[in-house]
């Protein structure tokens, strides 16, 4: 085994660990979010298409490099966006009505 | 190593730096949006970092840049306008072709390099062999569940005679073609013959496996996809790519087992199929009691006066893209002094948290979205508890064993001063069990469209409070 093979698993191995980490800690309420945020990050995949698309010659080559390219490219710029517009409708309620919310809640229902 | 080799080395690092810490800001709502941005940002350094690698090595042709700049314009374009026109109850499918696109990208890659190289070494061989078997299974499998969510392939399992056997079958296919690959780098027969096993592959493992199972699948080929970047990594020797696969890869599987866990299933027993289709259906032991109808009108009068009323929302409401009416009414009985919750079962709606999604779309601030656990201590203390398009994980057998839900983890519905259910008509859930909530007699069934029901209620509750 090469040296360039075992560094290139110990970055495999140690990046599982860190994704088990990371992940582990994320409420349910944010999971579709999340899957969708992962799934932008596979979009990392397309720098491996350019690169494959900078080598290539020849028709065949050429094939692959486009849908490669056009899929990877679908991937990360759809799943950033996805993301972002459902992130986005996460608000708290304004302030104001949050004061009032307390007030009717402050009935003796106990600790919340 | 040249400078400008280590200087392009620590660039791909800080963007897999903003990968981990963007997916550590999705940890909590208030964070989540700048979690998401920190990882874009990541990406778009790769890719400008990228495209600088590739001009400063000169080997891309004048028709590689033509191929790079019309795929890139293609594939962002499709993907942009369908994440900005998507309607969120469709929102899985859509991660789902995003999903299947990405492993076909990752298979896509391996076959280039195996096909191009004049000498394939042993490590690109295996590592390529991987990643066309994992993407291609990912790019069918995706694409077959994304169709089982909009429709256009039935949702109920697909079992045809012999399909038991199917998977194995083709699973030995392209084991044996892999072999024979790795073997024989060189070998298009292989490569062929391993690609088409494995697209097949995807097919007939997800075609068995019920519609209602799909969140669990598409997570589990999210996973998939990572560990196929991953291995394209491995094969164009790239360390960022093998990074941010194995993250993805990590949190799939993670995500994955807490989906089966809340649905109270194996992995390995949504994967074998089948499931949903009536056969294991088990009696109930207490038979099925009458139920109590109840009209809107008396249902406005109940919320009306109640102090608490807790909303337990389902896949019905999301089927019937009643989100908006249930946080119509929601806010209404707010603004009437009415303490009103939401509880969510982990695996309400289509994927695990569709629900927060969609009812945050309707402005339901999240403070008032409970989770399982927070949500069973507060029953206790509803007046109403309406519960829409909600089945399986409201059943209170699941805490006897011996039934098909027995043991699934469930909101404590039956623990409220009174129920209220709205449903198009007595028919089972995903589990095909009936529902002894709703033969408790303090249990009043509104049998109707979700959305029509809630819009009708919220109507009724306005002419009572007058506002």
């Amino acid at each position: 085994m090469s040296a360039d093979l075992l560094s290139d698993l110990t970055v495999f191995v140690l990046s599982l660990l860190v994704g088990f980490e990371v992940i582990s800690k994320v409420p349910a309420t944010l999971h579709t979010p999340l899957m969708s945020g992962a799934n932008s990050i596979h979009g990392i995949v397309v720098v491996g298409a350019m690169l494959i698309a900078a080598s290539v010659h020849g028709p065949l080559g050429y094939v692959l490099a486009f849908f490669a390219m056009a899929f990877a490219g679908m991937n990360v710029a759809g799943g950033y966006l996805v993301t972002d517009r459902m992130l986005q409708m996460f608000r708290s309620r304004p302030a104001a009505a949050d004061g009032r919310r307390a007030v009717a809640r402050g009935d003796g229902s106990g600790p919340r | 190593m040249s400078v400008f080799d280590t200087v392009v080395r620590l660039i791909y690092l800080t963007a897999a730096v903003g990968f981990v810490l963007g997916l550590h800001l999705m940890n909590s709502p208030a964070t989540a949006r700048r979690g998401n941005q920190v990882s874009a940002a990541g990406m778009i350094v790769a890719v400008v970092t990228t495209v600088v690698v590739i001009v400063h090595d000169k080997t891309i042709t004048g028709t590689g840049w033509a191929v790079l700049v019309a795929g890139a314009v293609c594939g962002a374009g499709a993907g942009l306008y369908s994440a900005r026109t998507v309607q969120m109850t469709a929102m899985p499918q859509l991660v789902s072709i995003f999903n299947a696109v990405g492993g076909g990208a990752a298979a896509l890659l391996a076959i280039d390099d195996l096909v191009r190289s004049a000498h394939v070494i042993p490590r690109v061989a295996v590592t390529g062999a991987l990643d066309i078997v994992i993407g291609g299974v990912t790019f069918t499998g995706s694409l077959i569940a994304a169709g089982k969510l909009q429709g256009l392939i039935p949702g109920r399992p697909l079992v045809f005679p012999g399909s038991r056997l199917a998977n194995p079958l083709i699973a030995a296919v392209f084991t044996g073609a892999a072999v024979w690959l790795i073997a024989q780098p060189k070998s298009t027969a292989a490569l062929i013959l391993m690609t088409v096993a494995a697209l097949g592959f995807g097919v007939t493992m997800v075609l068995p496996i019920g519609g209602a199972d799909m969140p669990v699948v598409i997570s589990l080929l999210n996973a998939f996809t990572g560990t196929a970047v991953a291995m394209a990594g491995f094969v164009l020797e790239n360390t960022m790519l093998i990074t941010a696969g194995a993250l993805v890869g990590a949190s799939g599987s993670i995500l994955t087992k807490l989906m089966a866990d809340a649905m109270n299933r194996s992995i390995g027993n949504i994967v074998a199929g089948g499931f949903g289709t009536g056969d294991s259906a088990a009696p109930v032991t207490a038979g099925m009691g009458s139920v109590r109808e109840v009209t809107a009108d008396d249902v406005a009068i109940q919320l009306a006066y109640a102090s608490k009323v807790i909303f337990v929302p389902g896949y019905g409401l999301a089927a019937a893209q009643a989100q908006h009416e249930a946080a119509e009414l929601g806010e209404l009985l707010e603004r009437h002094g009415v303490e009103v919750d939401y509880a969510i079962h982990p695996v309400a709606g289509r994927m695990p948290g569709h629900m927060n999604v969609l009812l945050a779309e309707a402005n339901v601030p999240y403070p008032q979205l409970k989770e399982m656990e927070e949500a069973n201590t507060e029953f206790p203390r509803a007046d109403v508890v309406l519960v829409v398009g909600a089945n399986d994980v409201t059943n209170p057998a699941a805490r006897r064993p011996g039934n098909a839900v027995s043991g699934m983890p469930i909101l404590d519905v039956d623990k409220a001063k009174s129920v209220v259910v709205i449903k198009r008509s007595m028919g089972h859930g995903y589990a095909g069990i009936d529902n002894e909530l709703y033969t408790d007699p303090k249990t009043g069934m509104l049998f109707s469209d979700a959305k029509k029901a809630l819009a009708g209620l919220a109507a009724a509750v306005k002419t009572l409070v007058g506002s």
